[in-house]
């Protein structure tokens, strides 16, 4: 990882480079995030990748924030394989305007996690190729990992409800 | 009944898909020639699939030339039921998510909430994990090689490789009670200490596993029909690997050596010398080899934990995060107020958000937990391999035959409930 | 009050009735005793021979969704070996097949996929519910999964997460004793399945 200083030097790079793109870093248990403006991912991932290394797209999640906002939440985990380097660049985008710039054109990897993030969160992201739901049905009707989508789930069968619950027909 | 309503949104769009701009392209490509691509439905339930995926592939005549994987269908909701349990009842619910390799995925989370405790794992605890991960990496290369073998064509790879499976359940069953999904990991170490007699069977076992491998190296390296169905069959090269994001076996048999075990060391896995099996072409040959030279590093690598097993607690001396022994309970009023709440609430984690990667049989599996200071969880996510690898599938395969396609899969090792988890 | 006498018409209830007492008294000779013989035994041992004819090369379909697939393929495998009892041909064609082990989690999307490979399984079929997860939601109580109950007739549940091989066996084994007694298993009764049979354009559906 890189340590806190070279955390706050990549972050100043990229604050310089790219203006008003640099949020907040957090080095939290050995471990470097830099939280970014969502319009400026594509531009940060590529400095992060030409200038300092990280040629690595491992994982694109997402999270929600409920209650805090903004509320949703994609993280970027980007690897520097040549010296074992890991950092996190995550934005957070409202609810009320979930869209983020795709950097599947320039990261062939993103596209599945991308689409696995819309599915589950509802963020869209402007430029995928394919922007379809991966893990639910096609036509189902909501975001499931959303803290307030209910868990669903079927009540446990006693005899109390044996007869009123689904799936039994007497 | 009007014909058109009952038709969903779903079934609209998927008829309204023309392969016109495909067949174009092609048909530029040949200087004029219109050729008619047929597209085909593959599974969701087929024998070769390995699992319940479904591919869309778009034929002309025998020859892939497009290939959409659509997935979803063993989706379990893993990740929003952990947010519903505490963070010792995740561990049974994110184990069942790579259902070949559930010590890997214990240990993703377990190491994830052990970064955010800052709980110390005991150095016994870790050749024990060490151990149980390797054993684990074998079992899982062996279902792999008897189903893959069993695609092509070479049937009789079957028995022989769930023989050995059964004798490294029979290890995991000594150990932990259960033979699958064993709940042996826990947060700061291991359930349970290993029983006596253990150390001898797994001896046994390791005196016989590099023979027995060298029995199926023996059936299949040199066989030729393994050669004519694998060897220079749907390459792909580092590059367009590394833009994919695949890591593991597929990655080392385009010749990158990455390997979270020597790269990036968990779990005490610097203590031990093994080497990292690498190909050079990348072709589907290079995987299964690589695959079948892992074995015996990690035999090697048990061999190694186990010589240098050392004395000491298999689980965190934390009382917040590990429950008390249970002579304690007698004697200690802190122990019963520790073991109380500890099953009913469970340990809180400090807020904060991590991200933890290991080296599972298939490539980088990660685990993505946030917390919010509470005994829940507020997200888990797991990073798996196989839904990462599975993107790779459609550039390796267009142009080559169906047959290639099915001995792709089988190489790509595809594990469906990590890739919907 | 008068005495009637009846003639009891051959083949009659009360003449079986009448035959069986004398047969077993050891008065019936000849002709009689073997006519007898036949009638009796191939009635009921017709039916007997079919159900274990059946119950003894059950085809089960290759349906591994998950985990229990793994566990599935252990009983295939040596340690437990299915194909002493002759279950070993599994069909991936489910025109093929009798048995669908529904071995794994059944999730949203795969529920209608399931449902369509049993029906086109030909009568007689079986279910077998591998597993907690097939069975009743299992390990995961959510929004994704769907148990198998809610959508197909399911014969026999398999408890376990995943159930040992030996317990899967127990579970097959049942299934069979349960068809060599009763093929029928009176399943559509139990569960109001009637007009489920795959009826061919333009001829009757059995017995509906």
């Amino acid at each position: 990882m890189p340590d806190q200083v070279g955390l706050e030097l990549i972050a100043g790079q990229l604050a310089t480079q790219i203006p008003g793109a640099v949020r907040q870093t957090t080095f939290f248990r050995n471990r470097a995030t830099v939280e970014i403006a969502p319009a400026a991912v594509r531009g940060v991932l590529a400095q992060l990748r030409d200038e300092h290394g990280y040629r690595a797209l491992m994982s694109v999640h997402g999270v929600d924030y409920y209650p805090e906002e903004p509320r949703l939440g994609v993280h970027y985990e980007l690897l520097d394989m040549a010296r074992v380097d890991r950092l996190t660049v995550k934005l957070r985008v409202p609810l009320a305007e979930p869209n983020v710039e795709s950097v599947t054109p320039d990261w062939p990897t993103a596209d599945h996690q991308e689409r696995e993030v819309y599915d589950m969160f509802g963020v869209t992201f402007d430029g995928h190729p394919d922007l379809r739901r991966i893990l639910m049905p096609e036509d189902y009707e909501g975001h499931p990992q959303r803290r307030d989508f209910p868990i669903g789930g079927e009540p446990v069968l006693f005899t109390y409800n044996d007869a009123t619950s689904p799936g039994w027909t007497r | 009944m009007d014909e058109v309503s009952t038709r969903s949104r779903y079934r609209a769009r998927e008829e309204s898909i023309t392969l016109s701009p495909l067949e174009e392209q092609i048909a530029a490509q040949r200087g004029g020639e219109t050729t008619e691509l047929l597209t085909l439905n593959i599974g969701p339930h087929h024998p070769a699939t390995h699992g319940v995926l479904r591919l869309l592939v778009t034929l002309e005549g025998e020859i892939v030339r497009e290939l959409k994987p659509i997935i979803g269908y063993v989706h379990t909701g893993i990740e929003k039921t952990a947010e519903q349990k505490a963070y010792w009842k995740v561990i049974p619910v994110v184990e069942r998510m790579d259902y070949l390799s559930y010590y890997f995925n214990a240990m993703v989370f377990c190491g994830a909430v052990e970064t955010l405790l800052e709980c110390e794992v005991p150095k016994r605890a870790q050749y024990l994990r060490v151990i149980h991960l390797e054993l684990n990496r074998i079992m899982s290369h062996l279902v792999w090689l008897g189903t893959s073998a069993l695609d092509l064509g070479a049937i009789s790879m079957f028995w022989y490789c769930f023989r050995e499976r059964e004798t490294i359940l029979d290890l995991f069953e000594f150990s932990s009670g259960q033979r699958m999904h064993t709940r042996y990991f826990q947060v700061g170490g291991v359930i349970e200490d290993i029983p006596r007699g253990f150390e001898a069977k797994l001896r046994e076992f390791i005196a016989i596993m590099p023979g027995r491998a060298d029995q199926y190296a023996d059936l299949l390296q040199r066989n030729e029909i393994l050669l004519q169905r694998l060897r220079g069959v749907c390459p792909l090269d580092e590059e367009t690997l590394l833009g994919l994001g695949v890591t593991g076996p597929l990655l080392r048999a385009a010749g990158n050596p990455w390997d979270l075990r020597k790269a990036a060391p968990y779990s005490s896995y610097e203590d031990f010398e093994f080497r990292i099996p690498v190909g050079t072409v990348g072709d589907n040959y290079d995987r299964f080899a690589v695959r079948l030279a892992e074995i015996y590093e990690s035999v090697k690598i048990i061999e190694q934990a186990l010589d240098g097993l050392p004395e000491g607690p298999y689980i965190t001396e934390d009382r917040k995060v590990a429950l008390p022994p249970r002579h304690e309970l007698a004697t200690s009023m802190e122990a019963l107020i520790h073991h109380f709440k500890l099953v009913t609430e469970g340990f809180r984690v400090p807020p904060g958000e991590i991200y933890y990667a290991i080296e599972s049989p298939r490539g980088e599996l990660g685990c993505f937990v946030r917390s919010d200071g509470s005994s829940k969880p507020a997200r888990v996510h797991m990073r798996d391999p196989s839904f990462v690898n599975l993107q790779a599938t459609a550039p390796m395969v267009r142009g080559a035959y169906i047959a290639d396609l099915i001995a792709t899969l089988a190489m790509l090792d595809p594990i469906l409930g990590g890739i919907d988890r | 009050m008068a005495l009637t006498r009846e003639p009891i018409e051959p083949g009659s209830f009360r003449a079986r009735q009448l035959l069986a007492r004398d047969l077993l008294r050891g008065d019936l000779e000849g002709l009689e005793l073997e006519r007898h013989v036949e009638q009796s035994i191939l009635t009921t041992t017709l039916d007997r021979a079919v159900a274990w004819g059946r119950s003894n090369a059950i085809f089960p379909a290759t349906f591994g969704l998950a985990c229990c697939a793994i566990e599935m393929m252990s009983v295939v495998a040596a340690r437990v070996d299915i194909a002493r009892f002759g279950f070993e041909a599994f069909r991936a064609s489910p025109r093929q097949a009798d048995l669908l082990i529904l071995s794994g989690r059944v999730s949203i999307k795969m529920a209608p996929v399931v449902r369509r490979i049993y029906d086109q399984m030909l009568e007689p079929k079986w279910a077998i519910a591998m597993g907690a997860c097939s069975s009743s939601m299992g390990v995961f109580n959510n929004y994704a999964i769907v148990p198998a109950d809610k959508f197909m007739p399911i014969d026999v549940h398999v408890p376990g997460c995943p159930p040992r091989p030996e317990a899967l066996m127990h579970g097959i084994l049942k299934l069979r004793k349960m068809i060599q007694d009763d093929p029928e298993m009176g399943w559509r009764q139990r569960y109001d399945a009637q007009g489920t049979e795959e009826v061919l354009q333009g001829s009757e559906p059995a017995g509906a």
